[in-house]
């Protein structure tokens, strides 16, 4: 039976706690047993992309000692967060003698979502239906920074229902970025618009992504055009089953 | 130094309140972008060439004083003069005395972003030289008293219409004249081609200079770069100190990916490739070389290059100029390159204009990007712009340049995250308040410094419980 660890990060916990159960009812779905290891907080992303890098790597240092030591895999539902882990977390601590080694290996058992499912457990199809017109937003640090770009459309291709609506201008960043979407509000609402006019363009009602940042910021957008879209994160999508 | 006296932030929110500049820069953006995509589905080749180019700009890199040495006597054994400028002031001075030592009245110019960073062309008019630019868009530029706004197309946030009604204006041009664009570019060719041909010297930019044979290389889609080389009696090639190639199959290399990335051509129109001025044969006659300069200087400007070197952000200096990351820019797509005040603006400019100056007066530019890596996607030698774009956030905070609610905030933060406990606490002190500030789930205005956020979106109530809590619950 294959463990893993659950890294449920602070916006899917503090936000959005039900796309941590869809992703733990996903993984269950194809039998695999979640831990969640207590005394989760934050990755320490915010603070390393705004150039507080000491406040980043004591969050780091907490979440290394929060996953341990073991070599039971790490799972993440955000491409951001598993960024910030797998490649920004040992950059971090490359010269912290006790923390260096041990970033480096929680990072080398760490997988987003959907690169766990695609790539470890070798699934594409995990049984979902969907009765929602899906468009997928491809979220930039999963994309980019992970280079997870075909697992969550090889996932996404065998949900069954209405077929899926293209997005375009897909790979255009939302304009979300952390603080960048305070500090430069304007730049970053002009880019939310541009996204939000793709997607009532695709004619889909629901707009999939695999980072709840991102979602929140754009969630954010359409509720205050009075849009009809939804959000969900892949994970909500994907745990919706066929029998049920 | 600053193209406008506005902070970055006025800046940006007049760029983005002014949607005739936006749809000028992300039509041009969009379609060198759709360009690029095509051109490199066309080369199934090019993953490797960009390997292969990044490794060459790294071996230089490392390298820089042993292949400056190399280019130098090359240059010099062709019959050319080498010149070292630490400083955008002595290059300035540096071409004002090769101007006067020929007499030099008239100058015709090639496009060199180099030659706008150091303020080339405000000096040799102080000096009492004539400068005319040759290359369309910086004609237009300087017909405008305007600034470049895009390292490779320097009028992307003018349309047709501004610039018939500049040609209106500065030319005396006739409706006729002013038509369309190409009939404005041929008037623009009639007056550039008297200056080409009455022009004691001409002043071009450096693409690559090869440390083998002393050549320059400029790239041009014009061909008023060879016009430039080669028919005033004087010919001063501008170059930043990190241009250098070492070999011409080096260059061939660049070339293929330069062309790709930057427009979508498989090469640039004209590749101009010069090694010293015109030869003549022994006895001065007609059996030498029939075109070309009587002498042959190049300027190399380090300006702030030298010491980016070895540091963490070397890798900058790997960059060919090609524009790729300008135009892959959701944040550059948006607001232009005005609103960067600097004379690199997009991605490369916001890492370049700290290296080269200093956080001091550019602290902004590191923060004009959502980090979506977009500009690392298309870089032909693979600059990782979003580590450096970190890098430079956290010097900016160890300098104290980063605003206070940032810094201060993030420790709080930090405390409390660092707490399992407290961190629990915070979060149903949070799911409380941000409730309590909702109707029906959202949040229409937020305090403090988030009410930026809540200009454009709405922000959600935090649930009643986290995910951790009602875990938990699961369990027992």
């Amino acid at each position: 039976m294959t463990r893993v660890k659950l890294l449920v990060t602070c916006l899917i916990d503090t936000v959005y706690p039900q796309v941590g159960f869809s992703t733990v009812a996903l993984l269950e779905r194809l039998g695999v047993t979640v831990d969640v290891p207590p005394n989760q907080t934050c990755c320490g992303q915010p603070a390393f992309n705004s150039g507080s890098w000491d406040d980043a790597r004591a969050m780091a240092r907490h979440l290394i000692d929060v996953f341990g030591d073991d070599d039971v895999p790490v799972v993440v539902p955000s491409g951001s967060c598993g960024d910030m882990v797998i490649h920004q977390a040992p950059h971090l601590l490359k010269d912290d003698s006790q923390y260096g080694p041990r970033a480096a290996a929680l990072a080398a058992r760490t997988y987003e979502l959907t690169q766990f499912i695609v790539d470890v457990l070798g699934v594409t199809d995990v049984g979902a239906r969907s009765g929602d017109r899906l468009t997928y937003h491809p979220a930039c640090h999963g994309l980019r920074g992970l280079g997870v770009a075909r697992q969550p459309l090889a996932l996404l291709e065998r949900v069954e229902g209405p077929p899926r609506c293209p997005l375009p201008e897909a790979e255009t960043c939302c304009g979300f970025g952390g603080l960048f979407a305070v500090k430069l509000s304007e730049v970053s609402g002009s880019l939310l618009d541009r996204k939000i006019a793709n997607i009532e363009a695709s004619g889909a009602d629901t707009l999939v992504a695999t980072d709840v940042s991102c979602l929140m910021h754009i969630a954010g957008g359409l509720h205050r055009k009075g849009s009809a879209v939804k959000v969900k994160h892949l994970a909500e999508v994907l745990a919706e089953g066929r029998s049920q | 130094m600053s193209t406008s006296p506005a902070t970055f932030y006025e800046r940006v929110d007049k760029a983005i309140g002014n949607p005739a500049l936006q749809a000028a820069v992300r039509n041009a953006t969009s379609r060198m972008s759709s360009g690029r995509d095509a051109a490199i589905a066309a080369f199934p080749e090019m993953d490797v060439m960009r390997d292969h180019a990044r490794a060459i700009r790294a071996h230089t890199i490392a390298r820089l004083d042993h292949y400056l040495r190399e280019f130098e006597a090359s240059v010099q054994r062709r019959g050319g003069h080498v010149h070292w400028a630490a400083t955008s002031e002595e290059a300035v001075a540096i071409v004002v005395d090769i101007a006067r030592q020929h007499g030099v009245k008239t100058v015709v110019k090639g496009k060199s972003m180099v030659s706008e960073e150091i303020e080339l062309n405000p000096g040799l008019a102080l000096a009492g030289v004539e400068v005319l630019e040759t290359d369309l868009g910086e004609y237009i530029v300087q017909l405008d008293d305007d600034h470049p706004s895009h390292i490779v197309m320097p009028i992307i946030h003018k349309s047709r219409h501004d610039v018939a009604r500049l040609f209106r204006a500065k030319l005396q041009a006739t409706d006729d004249e002013v038509a369309d664009a190409p009939r404005m570019a041929a008037l623009a060719r009639r007056v550039l081609r008297k200056g080409f041909l009455q022009a004691d010297m001409g002043i071009s930019g450096g693409n690559f200079g090869v440390a083998a044979t002393g050549s320059v290389c400029i790239t041009t889609n014009e061909g008023n770069g060879r016009m430039t080389t080669s028919l005033p009696r004087v010919h001063v090639a501008l170059m930043g100190i990190e241009r250098i190639v070492p070999t011409l199959d080096d260059l061939g290399v660049m070339l293929q990916v330069l062309g790709r990335s930057a427009t979508g051509q498989k090469l640039t129109v004209y590749s101009n490739v010069m090694s010293g001025p015109r030869r003549h044969d022994r006895n001065g006659g007609r059996e030498g070389e029939s075109d070309g300069p009587e002498h042959f200087h190049v300027v190399l400007v380090d300006n702030g290059r030298s010491a980016i070197v070895g540091s963490e952000l070397a890798e900058i200096l790997y960059c060919i100029r090609c524009g790729a990351c300008l135009n892959s820019c959701p944040v550059y797509q948006q607001i232009g390159g005005h609103a960067y005040g600097s004379i690199y603006p997009g991605p490369v400019g916001a890492v370049l204009m700290p290296a080269l100056q200093g956080l001091h007066t550019w602290r902004d530019l590191p923060q004009a990007s959502s980090l979506c890596g977009a500009c690392r996607e298309v870089c032909p030698v693979r600059i990782d712009i979003p580590r450096m774009l970190l890098e430079l956030r956290d010097k900016t905070t160890e300098l104290g340049l980063t605003p206070i609610w940032v810094t201060f905030g993030l420790t709080v933060f930090r405390q409390i995250a660092t707490r399992p406990a407290l961190f629990r606490r915070a979060q149903a002190l949070a799911s409380w308040a941000t409730r309590r500030l909702a109707t029906d789930g959202w949040i229409k205005s937020l305090p403090g410094h988030m009410a930026r956020w809540s200009k454009k979106r709405d922000f959600p109530a935090f649930a009643p419980k986290t995910f951790q809590q009602l875990w938990e619950g699961r369990k027992r």
